[in-house]
């Protein structure tokens, strides 16, 4: 007798775990993550120019001309967006901690708020740096 | 008993207060850094360095460096949390944060006191 069953070929399995499916808030909230990470890496780099900088008249001069470099001021700019993000997200939770704006509409509107003024704020400060 | 992991939280609310007290601290210290920054005009080595060796920017500043150092550890610990499930690296991973972050610290204050 013949097998009659029709050989199913398996289902794909999809997992999506791009972030740019997140909702909004999920999106402030992962780059709250990020940001926060990535200024606790950029930690040594700030401590070190903070430390030639208050060093001497010489140090002060050197760390002008170092923030000269386009791959410094990238550096600092990336720093500078991940403390402004990492800065208005929070703002937004301890808001959040108080129950201001839990319901959905305002916390998607101030979702899309923390990245426009973390973004136009980062956008103004790269702009006057180079 | 409670099954309590070993490198877990220490489910309480403290973590998430402490999480919050400290942030605040940071902001304001920013806030008024930023002032300085934008509002001071041109920023020379004596203003730069006459800012950092006020008294009571001192002790601002060291607020700040508490604040972060703590801040980050609960926010560094909360991700190894979340995405680190293998106990052993967990804790190697925690164990250099806390490295990282004490290693930090210590750099931070000798600056600020050596000025």
């Amino acid at each position: 007798m013949s097998d009659l069953t029709v050989k199913k070929k398996p289902r794909p399995i999809w997992f999506n775990l791009s972030p740019v499916n997140l909702p909004v808030p999920g999106l402030v909230s992962i780059f709250h993550r990020i940001s926060g990470l990535l200024l606790v890496l950029g930690l040594i780099w700030v401590l070190y120019l903070l430390e030639l900088s208050l060093d001497s008249e010489l140090g002060f001069r050197h760390v002008r001309e170092y923030m000269t470099h386009p791959a410094a001021k990238l550096a600092l700019l990336a720093l500078l967006w991940a403390f402004l993000h990492h800065f208005c997200a929070g703002i937004r939770y301890l808001f959040l901690d108080l129950h201001r704006g839990i319901d959905l509409p305002t916390a998607r509107m101030t979702s899309f708020l923390v990245f426009a003024v973390s973004l136009a704020l980062a956008l103004i400060f790269g702009v006057r740096l180079w | 008993m409670v099954n309590r992991v070993v490198v877990g939280a220490h489910y309480g609310l403290m973590d998430w207060l402490v999480q919050r007290v400290s942030a605040v601290v940071m902001a304001v210290y920013v806030l008024l850094l930023a002032a300085f920054l934008i509002g001071g005009g041109s920023i020379t080595y004596l203003s730069w360095k006459g800012l950092f060796a006020q008294g009571w920017m001192r002790f601002a500043t060291l607020f700040f460096v508490v604040s972060l150092l703590v801040h980050a550890w609960f926010g560094m610990r909360d991700i190894w949390m979340d995405y680190v499930k293998n106990t052993g690296l967990r804790l190697t991973l925690q164990a250099l944060t806390v490295l990282w972050l004490v290693g930090c610290g210590g750099w931070a204050l000798q600056i600020l006191w050596r000025l």
